[in-house]
Parts: structure tokens; C-alpha cells; sequence
């Protein structure tokens, strides 16, 4: 014979056994989905279709310290954001490579691109891009003005341009190069011009 | 099946009952689901043994076997000179320099220069790796080493050789009164103040107790200071009666504790000082840093990084923020002695937010403000200058916060290329460039961040005290022939 007391007790334990076993079910399955997600190095845009077209990559070259200028020809789509996107993708791909001169972490992505009227452009950077960055003023500022000027000589019209880690605002790229404020086109002119000349 | 004492529902006894069992059992529930948190959440902390040595002071895990504490004896001699073993069935041999030693896995008994020598307890070879007691390092390391070693077994802190450094603590009979200690060699302790008191955690000196763990002070202010040490580390906590700053001289051999200085009413109105937008108030009580007082700075030497914020990691051992502070106190050394008062913005181990940076510097009103980093990429200095935005919306005297270098960029980039091209005067490669750095356009007086690399392509050469002094000096040198115009243009 069991007493009632216990019965019920019983019971009550069985059910938060269960609510906690759904509940752990679920966060394994979510910490399951984040590490898919972070350890997937696959490009997820979709191929592009459009003309081949010559655009300029601003090419960040780690042992003189210096950006040059690289004259590539890529395949571009017709809208202005997407172009944007893909161009910066280019560059991506080429410090992705392992001759690369200015090399990024694998999984170094461009999640998105956007192009806000009157002349904002936000580049949305993957958190592998950031996290796994190399730390240091130079090799910081040489990746963040590479993709600012190679957006900014291909697209016309971009005067202000915010950079976001996972669409969320953060104080650096890896310690030093700020990412907090708004990088303004006109005041980079001179930044571009002295990275551009080798000591 | 049916119930043992059955009462028919619905009855006010019945409901009375049920409520109370309902409520034991919840409580019952609610016991268990607390008891897992705390066992999830009270973790034991890791055991942790410090070696100190002339070679180098290193910390290893302590692990736990069969009710014992083990420790792998590779790893013990490993920094202290070449090292080998090799794994035969049970038996393991150990080499250091040209000395062997021989245990037997499941044995107490071992064999050490041709001589049996007998371990607390068995030894353990866990995948290759031999495991030796704790307990036994006192007596085993002198026998492999061949000279004294001093084992606080229960701090777990291990001295071998005469390594230890003393130190002696004093209260000044000054208002206020000043605690001055002096260590026999230069220590950077991590400081934490809360209230009532001051800690200093000594994770890497070898610091030893003076003659009594206790020490008391002849002073209503600063009555009583107190050594411990435990799982490798020592602390030295100083009791206060008001919050306390610490302040390093001598190379980082004297710690001057005294209390935070109040607010003085200054004389004649200060300049508007910009601060940041958001409620992070004036850090100038952070602890570790240098208040600035009623005295004029020439120049604010900003170690960048310090604390939690190890800044880049130059190489496995060495962080960026070390150098950074090596580099600032020699900098400031070089100042001082060409007659140019310089504040320090942490002289210690301290985390100082950007915006805490900027406001302190902006407070001491100093004629320049220069930023210290350091980087593994490339050869040389780049100095920079901030990156302002083109349109700056400072209204009359009050400045924008993120643009309050505007004004001052024009003396920024003249000092810049001065120090650039003295530096490249003295052969060492040097370049002028413009970059976001916070907190750079937070500054209101002439700002430069220097960064420097390595003169070759040696990383750990940034840690040499030959070139960090000789960076030092060279940019000291720079800014002082730039001293004049800095102070016009203050």
C-alpha cells in the first residue's frame, strides 16, 4: 500500500524530471544549431548572374604595411546594394586565400550590406571576422579602410559608412580599430593617402 | 490498490490534508532543483602550485589522485632546463640536463643520482605523463636540482634557489598619512580596492611574509595591512578607513598607498573639459592610476589595455598591455629626467575604460597626450594621429565628445611628424599615420598614439629592456624638442 502523500510527491518529481528534461532537450538543441552555425565556413550567398564588369579592390599588403590598389574583374548583379556586397565579397575572397597578403580568420564573412539614402552605407561583418581578427593598430586600421575604400571608389554617392559585428554595435574590431562611431569618407582621404605610401 | 487511511473527498479535512502534502512536496521539489544549482554552481577553484625560480615563475595544475595531490614532474622541470622522458612498460625515465632519475608506475620507491630515494606515495604514469606527490617536491627537487628549495606546501608556492622577494611596509606621519612599501625587486601586482580595504594580488612575484603576516600601523587612517597566501598566490590587503589609490616609484620597487585625495576648489575657473555622454562619471579614484592633483603635466602617458583587457597577444606568454606599461614608466623616467612632468594613467595592472582614459587626461590639462601600443605585426614605431570626423558640431566652448580633438589636430599632426622625423634622425624606422583610436579624438590637448613593433623579426625582442629603453629615449627625446611649441599651444 503506497501512501497518498508519496503517490503525489512522486508524481510532482516525475513532472519537473520531465519539464526539465524538455528543457535541457531544447538548449542542447540550440547550442547544437550555434555551433553548426559558427563552425560553417561555407560561402551562403547565391551565385551571382550579371556582366562581368573591372572594379578596383583596395588590397591591404601586411609587410610594407600598405594598401594598393588591385584592378580585378568580377561578375556583378544589376542592383546598387547587391553590387556593393559582391565587390566587398571579392575582396573577402582574395584575404581569404592562403597566398592572401593580408590574411583573415577562415569563416571571415560579410553577412550583409546595406545602402541607406543619403549616402550611409552599413557593413554587417560575421563574428568570426571579428572575434578571430589579428589585434594590433595597423592590421586593424589596413582591414577596416581595405573594405572602406574599395566600397566607397566602386559605389558613388557613400559619405558615412557604420560597421556592425552580427548586426550589433561594438567598440573595436579587435581592440584598437574603433567601430563604435561613424567612419566619415571625406576625413579618411588623407588615412587612405598615407596607407597607400610605403616608408 | 486502494488508499491506506481513505477519507471521502470533498470534506474540509480532506482539502486541509491535500494542501499540506501539495505543499511538502513542492518544498521537497524546490530542495532538490536548489541543491543541484549549488552543486553546479560551487565548483571547487582549480588547485594551483607557483614555482619561482631565476629562470622563470610559472603556475601548474595540481591534480588529484586516489585522495592525494599529484603534480606531472615534466612540467615541473621544464622551465628550468632541457628536459626528456621515456616511457618503458611500467618503468619511466626522467633526464634533466644530464641527470637520470628512474620511477616505477604503482611504486613509492625511485631511483635519483645511482641513490633509492622513497615518495610519499606510488608513483602514477597516466598516458606517458609521470605524476609525483605534491607533497614530496620539497625533498625531490633539491636531489634533481643539486641545490635549496623552499616548499610552503600549504600555500602551495615552491622557491627554489633564493628568489624571495621582501619587502617592508611604513606608515608616513604625513597628512594625510602615506603607507610605503618597498620590495627587493620590482613587483606589478593586480590592485582591487573595496571598501574598507586595499588588495594586492601578487599572482607572479615571489613575495614572502615580513617577520609577522599582521602588520598594524600607528594610524587612525591606515591601521593595519595583512599578508596571505593560498593556491599559489599571495595577497597583501591594506585595511583603510577611507578608499585608498595606489601609486608605483622606483621602477615598480616602492607601492605608495595613500588615500584619494577630495576635490579641491580650484582658484580660477578650468576650461570646459569635455566628458563622456553617458553616466560613466570621473574615474580619477580608480585604483592603480594616479589622480591627477592640483600639478601641472607636461605630458599623460597612456599604457594602453591593463587588467582584464590583455590587449594583443604578442606571443603565448607576452601581452600587450606588459609591454605597454613597461615601455610607459621607462618613457616617463626619460621625461622626468629632461625635466618634463609626466602623469601615468595606470601604473599598475589597472582596467581603465577608454572614456575613465580620456576624462583623466582631459583633467590634467597636460601639453600632450601620448598613447603607448604595441604590435607584432611589421618592423619599427608608427605614430598616429586620430581620425576626426570633417563636419564637427562643437558648440562654442563646449566640445563634442567624439570630436574633441578638432581643435587640437593641427599641434597633433605637427608633433606627430616632429617625432617621426626624429626618430627617423636616430635610424629608427618610424612612420607618420592617421587612425580611429579611441580615445584619441576624445582628447581636448595635443594627442599621438605610438606603436611600436619589434626591431626585427624576434617578437619577444618587445619585452627586451635594451629596446624598450632605447624607444624610450628616442621618443622622449622627440617630444622634447617639440616642448616649446606644446606649451604654447596648451
Amino acid at each position: 500500500m503506497i501512501p497518498r502523500h508519496l503517490l503525489i510527491g512522486i508524481v510532482i518529481l516525475l513532472a519537473a524530471t520531465l519539464g526539465m528534461s524538455v528543457y535541457v532537450w531544447r538548449i542542447r538543441s540550440r547550442v547544437h544549431r550555434t555551433e553548426v552555425s559558427a563552425s560553417n565556413t561555407q560561402p551562403v550567398a547565391p551565385p551571382v548572374t550579371g556582366a562581368t564588369e573591372r572594379v578596383t579592390l583596395y588590397v591591404a599588403y601586411d609587410d610594407a604595411g600598405v594598401l594598393r590598389p588591385q584592378p580585378v574583374h568580377i561578375q556583378l548583379p544589376s542592383g546598387r546594394q547587391e553590387r556593393a556586397a559582391e565587390i566587398l565579397r571579392a575582396l573577402l575572397t582574395l584575404y581569404l586565400d592562403k597566398s592572401s597578403p593580408h590574411p583573415l580568420a577562415a569563416g571571415s564573412e560579410i553577412r550583409d550590406l546595406y545602402l541607406v539614402d543619403p549616402g550611409l552605407a552599413v557593413i554587417d561583418l560575421n563574428a568570426a571576422f571579428a572575434d578571430n581578427h589579428r589585434s594590433g593598430v595597423l592590421v586593424e586600421e589596413l582591414t577596416v579602410v581595405s573594405l572602406i575604400q574599395t566600397l566607397t571608389a566602386n559605389i558613388a554617392g557613400i559619405t558615412r559608412i557604420k560597421i556592425l559585428v552580427e548586426g550589433s554595435e561594438r567598440d573595436t574590431l579587435a581592440g584598437h580599430a574603433d567601430l563604435s562611431n561613424f567612419y566619415d569618407v571625406p576625413a579618411l582621404t588623407q588615412a587612405v593617402a598615407q596607407l597607400q605610401n610605403a616608408q | 490498490m486502494r488508499w491506506s487511511n481513505p477519507r471521502p473527498f470533498g470534506t474540509p479535512e480532506f482539502r486541509r490534508q491535500s494542501r499540506r502534502r501539495l505543499v511538502a512536496a513542492g518544498g521537497f521539489v524546490v530542495a532538490i532543483l536548489l541543491a543541484s544549482a549549488l552543486l553546479v554552481y560551487s565548483a571547487p577553484e582549480e588547485k594551483r602550485i607557483t614555482i619561482y625560480s631565476n629562470a622563470a615563475n610559472y603556475s601548474l595544475p595540481v591534480l588529484e589522485r586516489n585522495g592525494d595531490e599529484y603534480v606531472g614532474l615534466l612540467e615541473v622541470f621544464e622551465p628550468l632546463g632541457p628536459v626528456s622522458a621515456r616511457t618503458n612498460g611500467p618503468h619511466w625515465k626522467f633526464r634533466y640536463y644530464e641527470l637520470e632519475s628512474e620511477f616505477v608506475a604503482g611504486k613509492t620507491r625511485a631511483r635519483i643520482r645511482n641513490s633509492d630515494y622513497d615518495l610519499p606515495s606510488n608513483f602514477l604514469l597516466e598516458n606517458g605523463r609521470g605524476l609525483v606527490p605534491l607533497s614530496c617536491l620539497g625533498t625531490l627537487m633539491p636531489r634533481i636540482l643539486g641545490g635549496p628549495v623552499t616548499f610552503n606546501q600549504n600555500s602551495r608556492r615552491l622557491f627554489v634557489g633564493n628568489v624571495a622577494v621582501h619587502f617592508t611596509a611604513q606608515v608616513s606621519k604625513t597628512t594625510p598619512p602615506k603607507l610605503v612599501m618597498n620590495f627587493t625587486a620590482p613587483v606589478n601586482p593586480t590592485i582591487a580596492t573595496s571598501p574598507g580595504e586595499l588588495r594586492m594580488a601578487f599572482n607572479h612575484e615571489a613575495i614572502v611574509a615580513p617577520g609577522s603576516q599582521a602588520l598594524t600601523f600607528d594610524s587612525k587612517i591606515i591601521p593595519s595591512a595583512s599578508f596571505q597566501e593560498n593556491n599559489g598566490a599571495a595577497d597583501v590587503v591594506v585595511a583603510a578607513t577611507v578608499p585608498l589609490m595606489a601609486s608605483f616609484t622606483n621602477n615598480g620597487r616602492t607601492i605608495i598607498i595613500e588615500p584619494v585625495p577630495q576635490a579641491v576648489a580650484p582658484t580660477q575657473a578650468p576650461p570646459p573639459v569635455p566628458r563622456p555622454p553617458t553616466n560613466a562619471g570621473t574615474p580619477a579614484a580608480a585604483s592603480g592610476t594616479t589622480t591627477p592633483g592640483i600639478r601641472h603635466y607636461f605630458a599623460v602617458i597612456d599604457p594602453s589595455h591593463g587588467g582584464d583587457e590583455r590587449g594583443a597577444s604578442l606571443t603565448d606568454q607576452l601581452a600587450e598591455k606588459d609591454v605597454t606599461l613597461a615601455l610607459a614608466r621607462r618613457l616617463r623616467q626619460e621625461l622626468e629626467t629632461r625635466g618634463l612632468a609626466t602623469l601615468l594613467l595606470r601604473d599598475s595592472d589597472a582596467t581603465l575604460s577608454l572614456d575613465q582614459r580620456a576624462s583623466l587626461t582631459n583633467s590634467a590639462h597636460p601639453a600632450i597626450y601620448i598613447c603607448l601600443h604595441a604590435a607584432s605585426q611589421g618592423k619599427g614605431i608608427r605614430v598616429y594621429t586620430a581620425l576626426v570626423p570633417a563636419e564637427v558640431e562643437n558648440r562654442g566652448p563646449f566640445l563634442s565628445w567624439d570630436a574633441a580633438q578638432a581643435a587640437f589636430q593641427l599641434t597633433s599632426r605637427s608633433a606627430e611628424v616632429n617625432l617621426v622625423k626624429d626618430l627617423q634622425d636616430k635610424q629608427i624606422p618610424a612612420r607618420a599615420l592617421i587612425a580611429a583610436l579611441r580615445p584619441l579624438n576624445n582628447i581636448s590637448t595635443t594627442a599621438i598614439a605610438v606603436e611600436v613593433a619589434p626591431p626585427s623579426d624576434d617578437v619577444t625582442q618587445l619585452n627586451s629592456p635594451a629596446y624598450q629603453q632605447l624607444i624610450a629615449s628616442a621618443v622622449a627625446a622627440g617630444v622634447a624638442s617639440f616642448h616649446d611649441r606644446l606649451e604654447t599651444g596648451r
